[in-house]
């Protein structure tokens, strides 16, 4: 592998302008494929889930999966895009062994769906427009894995398997116009861009769009322009980068490294790349020179497919609340500021939030433990903070327990940790380390009248109308119970015993 | 017992019926035709001999439980190979598909089997059913019953043959391009194209998906209506397919009565190039049909001149994507998987050795007319030069009933006269191709011997879609009147094998 020289980004940044296209596939989460009745399960033995349509036999032919083309609407919808009252599939033909028909099932100039767009908010709140230019329908292709090679891919392999389960699987491809106007930001557009489009999908229920499951992927296509010239630079394509973190890392890098192509007088060579998780670069893959040509026309074993307006407008009044709109009802719900809204938003806590507000605990009570103590543990372990070992279920018990007057805020917090510990549900916590909050003035009274007693000196102040020292005392008292006292109470009983009125 | 091959399906069939014969000694009496004269003909390029035996007893037996027969129940078919059929082997002519044993049956093949035809075996055909002589088979010529150094036209010679040489009563075919009309043409047989979309294309081998329909092959038009209707109908699996009931053609079939229907001649399918004897023939079905009491015009419809170079765009691109699966992974031949060389080389040389050169030639021309920049000026104008054929025939079935022609414009040429000669050769599907274009339905079916050669002559009917029935119709009488005529139908006076 060649050493591939970078600039600094703040370096590239200040010379040239990005210009990205994003490409997303979206494996629909139909229960049979594209084109046949086969089961789209994933997780199956190679070759299990096929029949003579989804391996090309000679002969076969195939039949278009509505709930396919509904999704597909229903994404269109969702991203402000025109439905097109009339379409057809296209085959795009070029061969490639995990393809069983050598061409693929496609849509070429007659999208379902087109000319839309998805606002995505950034880290700091700010609102980015990305323009589509289409959503189109189309089939994914088998699978090959590469064996006998250092690195799975197909240099060095002595042969390669097949596996077609995957072949015909629906796919909506999500194609960006041009992103322009991004700057420095242009990676994180990318992510956002991603992201929100996952929450939609998710949204929608098209698809669980697991992106570590090969169920959503991206390609980033990115150039560079000088700044303050129009024309786009030539561009590179970087093939199924598959995490929120890598899109944005893909696209930085490549930034860096067409900066330095560049600005070392060289030209940036048209070809698709593959991103390296392991250490965020890209390396070259196939040369894309404008031969390539996949020859599509439209598909004859296909009869057009012609939406009826009724059935759109069906489809789009029945749409869910989307995700964007949805966070703006619950940040108003919540009466929460832009800002904090979208500390939330980055620390991936609403859901938690929400559902732990369906379990019954009030909006305050659970942002502040799912934003405090919940989401400083997953960033100190790097984990999600949905995926920590607490359900929002627990978290609105201990909530209660609060609420209920039977932990304190200290003692609550030991609950949460025991919760995560695994040590069981919050009321068996309790009763187990016995944290019951000690209201009972009986119990307390000996420990306020020691606490007199130790400190006469902060009790003659109090006497004396300094009623703001009482702190000090309750400290004292909250000291000698463990913690387990009502601090409430406690302050109560001071005063009272010190004869002043609160 | 030499008899029962020369039975007509219908007779067959209620013979069998009724007790007189069983199907398995029917079935036997083909197979042992087969056996004595398909050295010669070739039109078989494999013989289920079990399959059939099974399948006859299978009728046999529900006869004997006093079950209800279909109407062609026990009646032996030839199957063009290039439907797909269960545990059988499907080649469509080529070598790159030989010892591919399908794991299902075509609709069409599933459809023959619930009616109980006794399918025999696969018939010959031009590779991937291109050309219109069989002389494309990778598995050697058919030769036409007629004259064995005559060519049994194609892409479906092979089940043609097997009609003419009294292998079977049935048969079937596909037609492309007059794959199935041709053959029947050439042979003095009844071949129909059905509307696109009535008979089902699932299992049927691609070469031109818009264009492939599968359809009927008999020796009288009464049989091959009885046929069209054991294989027509909706097919969920096909999505071209068209959901509505097909025409009664058995009934027009038997109807012999064309009093008061227009017909149409075309104008265009005359003169240079169509052999006199042809035209003789011709010309006296268009008395025999005014004779009968329909009202014949002339008609004109200038597009078709430009069906044939449209056929020649379309069928080719859509070949070259359809047979682009053919990559040696997966099924059928391959060649040098030695252990050194990549699946892009194998899946080359394998295509190499594995298509013929007229199977090559159209790929290459079906590449050639999709790409990019050439798309619009081939692919996109043949399609404009489609819709401009459609509406010729609107225009024309607004005024006439059908529509009739020569089915080919000579008779049986000689194997080899052509075979150096793609453009002489495609000539012989001048009549046929406007009807696969339009999407239309068509039949030829024999009017007799031309005079310099004493081969068979075929009469072309075309109906609009949906329309079938009225092809029956006006073949059905044309039939009658010429066996009236004769004394006997056109094949007795084929020479004997």
């Amino acid at each position: 592998m060649s050493v591939v020289s970078l600039v600094p980004y703040e370096d590239a940044l200040a010379s040239y302008d990005p210009v990205m296209g994003l490409e997303v596939h979206v494996e629909l989460g139909t229960k049979t494929k594209m084109f046949c009745g086969c089961s789209t399960e994933l997780g199956a033995e190679p070759n299990t889930q096929t029949c003579p349509t989804c391996l090309g036999l000679p002969g076969s032919l195939p039949v278009v999966n509505a709930i396919g083309v509904e999704s597909a609407i229903k994404i269109g919808l969702a991203l402000n895009c025109e439905i097109a009252e009339w379409c057809r599939f296209a085959r795009k033909n070029y061969f490639y062994p995990d393809m069983p028909k050598n061409f693929q099932t496609s849509q070429y100039d007659e999208p379902i769906a087109f000319n839309g767009y998805l606002d995505v908010q950034l880290e700091d709140g700010e609102t980015f427009r990305v323009e589509i230019e289409r959503a189109h329908m189309e089939e994914d292709t088998g699978k090959s894995s590469h064996v006998g090679g250092a690195t799975g891919r197909i240099h060095g392999a002595t042969h390669s398997l097949l596996d077609y389960n995957r072949a015909g699987i629906p796919l909506i491809e999500i194609v960006t116009k041009p992103i322009e106007g991004a700057g420095a930001r242009a990676p994180e557009v990318a992510k956002a861009y991603v992201a929100e489009l996952r929450e939609l999908i998710k949204a929608l229920g098209v698809s669980e769009a697991r992106m570590d499951k090969g169920q959503m992927r991206c390609d980033v296509n990115l150039s560079l322009r000088p700044n303050g010239t129009e024309k786009f630079g030539t561009r590179s394509e970087t093939k199924n980068v598959n995490s929120l973190r890598s899109v944005e890392r893909a696209a930085r890098f490549e930034i860096q490294r067409h900066a330095a192509v560049l600005s070392d007088g060289g030209s940036i060579v048209q070809e698709t790349r593959h991103f390296h998780e392991d250490n965020g670069t890209t390396t070259s893959g196939r040369i894309k020179d404008n031969a390539e040509d996949y020859r599509y026309f439209p598909e004859p074993d296909l009869v057009p497919i012609a939406p009826s307006r009724e059935w759109v407008e069906e489809l789009r009044a029945a749409l869910p609340e989307l995700p964007r709109v949805r966070r703006a009802r619950l940040q108003a719900e919540w009466g929460l500021s832009d800002k904090d809204m979208q500390s939330v938003l980055n620390a991936g806590a609403v859901e938690p939030i929400q559902e732990t507000i369906a379990a019954g605990a009030p909006a305050d009570q659970a942002r502040k433990w799912w934003m405090g103590e919940l989401a400083r543990r997953a960033n100190e372990t790097g984990t999600d903070l949905a995926e920590q070992p607490i359900t929002p279920a627990q978290v609105a018990r201990v909530c209660a327990l609060v609420a209920e007057g039977k932990l304190n805020d200290k003692l609550a917090r030991q609950v949460i940790e025991a919760v995560l510990a695994g040590e069981g549900e919050p009321d068996a916590v309790v009763e187990q380390r016995g944290l019951a909050v000690v209201s009972d003035d009986s119990a307390l009274g000996a420990a306020v009248d020691q606490a007199i007693a130790e400190n006469e000196a902060v009790a003659a102040k109090i006497r004396d109308g300094k009623v703001a020292a009482v702190g000090a005392l309750v400290g004292a008292v909250m000291k000698a119970t463990r913690g387990q006292a009502d601090a409430a109470r406690v302050k109560d009983l001071i005063l009272e015993k010190l004869g002043v009125q609160a | 017992m030499t008899d029962l091959i020369r039975y007509t399906a219908a007779e067959t069939a209620s013979a069998i019926a009724a007790g007189e014969v069983s199907a398995a000694e029917v079935a036997q009496a083909h197979l042992d035709r087969i056996d004595a004269v398909d050295k010669k003909v070739n039109a078989f390029l494999h013989v289920d001999t079990e399959g059939a035996l099974k399948a006859a007893r299978a009728v046999d037996e529900k006869r004997a439980k006093g079950e209800k027969l279909g109407p062609l129940a026990g009646v032996p078919l030839a199957l063009k190979d290039v439907f797909t059929t269960e545990g059988v082997p499907t080649t469509c002519g080529s070598k790159i598909l030989e010892g591919w044993i399908p794991p299902y049956d075509a609709t069409l093949t599933s459809r023959l089997k619930d009616a109980g035809v006794v399918i025999l075996g696969k018939t010959n055909m031009d590779e991937f059913a291109m050309g219109s002589s069989t002389e494309n088979s990778a598995y050697g010529p058919t030769g036409n019953p007629w004259d064995l150094t005559r060519i049994p036209g194609g892409s479906g010679g092979g089940s043609a043959a097997a009609l003419a040489a009294f292998e079977a009563p049935l048969a079937i075919g596909t037609d492309t391009g007059g794959s199935i009309r041709q053959p029947g043409a050439v042979t003095g047989t009844v071949g129909v194209k059905p509307t696109y979309g009535t008979v089902s294309r699932y299992g049927l081998v691609a070469f031109s998906s818009s264009l492939d329909q599968g359809g009927p092959c008999a020796r009288t038009v009464l049989d091959a209506a009885l046929l069209h209707e054991a294989i027509a109908g909706y097919d969920p699996l096909d999505s071209t397919s068209i959901d509505a009931p097909v025409p009664a053609v058995v009934e027009a079939a038997k109807l012999r009565d064309v009093r008061g229907m227009r017909i149409g001649v075309v104008k265009e399918f005359a003169g240079e190039g169509y052999q006199a004897g042809v035209m003789q023939r011709f010309n006296e079905s268009v008395e025999l049909l005014r004779e009968l009491g329909a009202e014949v015009v002339e008609v004109s419809c200038p597009s078709f001149t430009l069906a044939l170079p449209a056929y020649y765009l379309i069928a080719p691109s859509e070949a070259s994507s359809n047979l682009a699966r053919f990559d040696a992974m997966r099924y059928g031949l391959r060649v040098g998987d030695d252990g050194t060389r990549s699946a892009e080389e194998v899946t080359a040389l394998t295509r190499e050795a594995g298509f013929g050169d007229e199977v090559k030639r159209r790929i290459i021309l079906g590449t050639y007319a999709l790409s990019s920049g050439y798309y619009d000026a081939y692919y996109g104008s043949a399609q404009k030069v489609r819709t401009l054929i459609s509406r010729d025939f609107d225009a024309a079935f607004a005024g006439v009933d059908v529509l009739i022609s020569p089915t080919t414009p000579t008779t049986a040429f000689p194997i080899g006269e052509r075979a150096d000669d793609p453009m002489a050769m495609y000539l012989a599907d001048l009549c046929t191709i406007p009807s696969n274009l339009a999407g239309n339905a068509a039949m030829s079916l024999p009017c007799g011997l031309a005079p310099e050669d004493d081969l068979p002559v075929g009469l072309q009917i075309i109906a609009p879609a949906m329309a079938d029935d009225r092809l029956y119709r006006v073949g059905g009488a044309v039939e009658a009147a010429l066996n009236d005529k004769w004394g006997h139908t056109l094949l007795e006076e084929a020479p004997a094998l």
